[in-house]
């Protein structure tokens, strides 16, 4: 892979004005597939759920999934779209061995869903709103692995082997307009923009959204234009951008490599440019013409979709609150500070303090655990925190311990890497390896002695009203209890016996 | 006359991953000009000379299958008919220009 020019990116936000488009991929968490029966399931082995229909076997005829339209009407009215009371199917033709029909039934002129927008919050705290241009539902294709040459990349490859067991998963494609005046931070916008999307479909309960799954995509269009000029740039389209880091890197790549091509006077090619996650760098793949050759037409073998007046407003009736409100509500509930506030949307930890605090904790606390300890081990891990093997409820009970004064914090940290050991809930670690905090006054008193004895000036300079001079005492009766004694309780006792 | 041309034709034969021969191209390219012709004529006469595209002949709509799983192919029933499989999986030749 060439090396391509960078140009110094606050050189070249200087010089250009940043266009960005996206195309984000949903897909959907129904039972069976978009247009036949087989399961609709991630890791199964290859080719199991897979029937006629979704392998083109000569003869057999799709039908459309109620379920997989209900949930995309949801996603365009969550969007704000309007729902095309006349939606149908067609074929995007290709030859590739990722579908075995030769094409892929998608929606085309009309699309399920059209003209939303959504607001989007970026980490500066500048809101965005994105226009919507369409959402269509289509079928998602088999997986290829490619065989031979050096790193199992499609440079080299021998053969493929194809399971089709993803072919005809149902999708859903949202597309956006042009986004303009996000300057240097389009590339937050567009992974908060991403964020946004996944809240969505979590919460409307359409989508597992599991971005290192693959339920959620992301093909990022960028574009640049020197500042004042009215016609758009000629843009590229970067794929494979699957997690959130990766959009703001591939955008800020992209800016960066095109703007470098654009100062020397050259012109960037319209394609498709892959993202390397290990190189953190773009390369090309096929060029792209405006619209590919895919001789779209209708598919002849479903008949349109018509959605009542009745359905939409029923389903509108169960939208759970936009994310932009969501936030709103959590953030007065909370009482968290404005940058609090932010850095848990940023770190994806809406949903387990939620949790968490319905579970009985206090928010501030269940803040401090999961965005401090289990945030932490999540990275070590390399990933998400909803995903470590602990539940907000586990965390809510060891907050309850801390709060009832049965541990502190040492020791509840130590408890958290039990619990994500596997050993059982924080009480029964607390009792089966008895590590509650000693606030026995009768053995912390026995040890406020030993360490009084070595440092006999405290009690005076307590009595002087200089406190900080406990401080020495308390570090040693802890190093002498091994962390278990309630420093609070060791300092009360420490004031007594100054006073006595 | 449509403009079918002889490249026109070409074109589409490759994407269609059709092989034709020269005189095929000369031939195809005069019988789609006639049919493309033939589809003019019928929208002229209707009148606006605009026919919205038809998916299906009868109306109807809204043909929706509920989310119920259906019993798939076994693994082997379902490579029985290619030609060439490994581990479980189609096998087919590399494919560079995409991906």
């Amino acid at each position: 892979m060439a090396k391509d020019e960078l140009m110094n990116y606050e050189k070249a936000l200087e010089q250009f004005e940043v266009v960005i488009g996206l195309e984000v991929h949903i897909e959907l968490n129904t039972k069976t597939k978009m247009f036949c029966g087989c399961r609709n399931e991630f890791g199964d082995e290859p080719n199991t759920n897979v029937c006629p229909i979704c392998i083109a076997l000569p003869g057999a005829l799709p039908a459309v999934n109620r379920k997989a339209v209900e949930s995309s009407i949801a996603i365009g009215l969550a969007l704000g779209c309007d729902i095309a009371p006349n939606g149908r199917f067609a074929r995007k033709n290709y030859f590739y061995p990722d579908l075995a029909k030769n094409f892929q039934t998608s929606q085309y002129d009309e699309p399920i869903a059209f003209n939303g927008s959504l607001e989007v919050e970026i980490p500066s705290g500048a809101v965005h709103v994105i226009d919507i241009e369409r959402a269509h539902m289509e079928e998602d294709a088999g997986k290829l692995t490619h065989i031979g040459g050096s790193t199992g990349r499609i440079q080299g490859a021998e053969y493929s082997l194809v399971d089709y067991n993803r072919a005809g998963v149902p999708l859903v494609e949202i597309v956006t307009r042009p986004v303009f005046g996000a300057g240097s931070e389009a590339p937050e916008l567009a992974a908060a923009y991403v964020r946004s999307i996944r809240e969505i479909v979590k919460g409307l309960g359409v989508s597992d959204a599991k971005m290192e799954r693959g339920n959620v995509r992301c093909d990022a269009n960028v574009s640049l234009r020197p500042h004042g000029q009215e016609k758009l740039g000629t843009r590229t389209e970067t794929k494979n951008v699957n997690s959130l880091r990766s959009i703001e890197r591939a955008v800020r790549y992209e800016i960066q490599r095109q703007a470098a091509i654009l100062a020397k006077g050259g012109s960037i090619i319209q394609e498709t440019r892959h993202w390397h996650e290990d190189k953190g760098a773009t390369s090309s793949g096929r060029p792209k013409s405006d619209a590919d050759d895919y001789r779209y037409f209708p598919e002849p073998d479903l008949v349109p979709v018509q959605p009542s007046k009745e359905l939409i407003e029923s389903i509108r009736a169960t939208l759970p609150e936009k994310p932009a409100d969501r936030r709103k509500r959590l953030q007065n509930d909370w009482g968290f500070a404005e940058l609090e506030f932010r850095d848990v949307v940023n770190a994806d930890l809406l949903d387990v303090i939620e949790e968490t605090v319905a579970a009985g904790a206090k928010p501030q606390s269940a803040r401090k655990w999961w965005s401090g300890e289990l945030a932490r081990a999540a990275n070590n891990e390399d990933k998400d925190v909803a995903d470590l093997a602990i539940t907000p409820i586990q965390v809510a009970e060891l907050a309850s311990l801390v709060e009832a004064g049965k541990l502190n914090d040492r020791l509840a940290r130590e408890v958290l890497t039990y619990v994500l050991a596997g050993e059982g809930n924080p009480a029964e670690i607390v009792s089966a390896r008895g590590l509650e905090v000693v606030s026995d006054d009768g053995a912390l008193i026995a040890a406020i002695d030993a360490a009084l004895a070595k440092q006999p000036d405290v009690l005076d300079a307590i009595r002087e009203g200089r406190m900080q001079a406990a401080g020495a005492v308390i570090g040693a009766v802890m190093q002498a209890m091994k962390g278990s004694a309630d420093a609070g309780r060791v300092r009360e006792l420490l004031i007594e016996k100054a006073n006595a | 006359m449509s403009e079918i041309t002889p490249d026109l034709v070409r074109h589409l034969a490759g994407l269609s991953r059709i092989l034709v021969t020269d005189q095929e191209v000369e031939q195809f390219a005069e019988q789609l000009s006639l049919i493309a012709d033939s589809v003019a004529t019928v929208s002229a006469a209707i009148e606006g000379g605009h026919v919205p595209a038809t998916s299906h002949p009868i109306p109807m709509a809204n043909v929706f299958r509920e989310d119920i799983v259906e019993p798939s192919l076994t693994q082997e029933q379902a490579l029985s008919g290619a030609p060439d499989s490994g581990d479980g999986r189609f096998r087919v030749a590399a494919i560079l220009d995409e991906e």
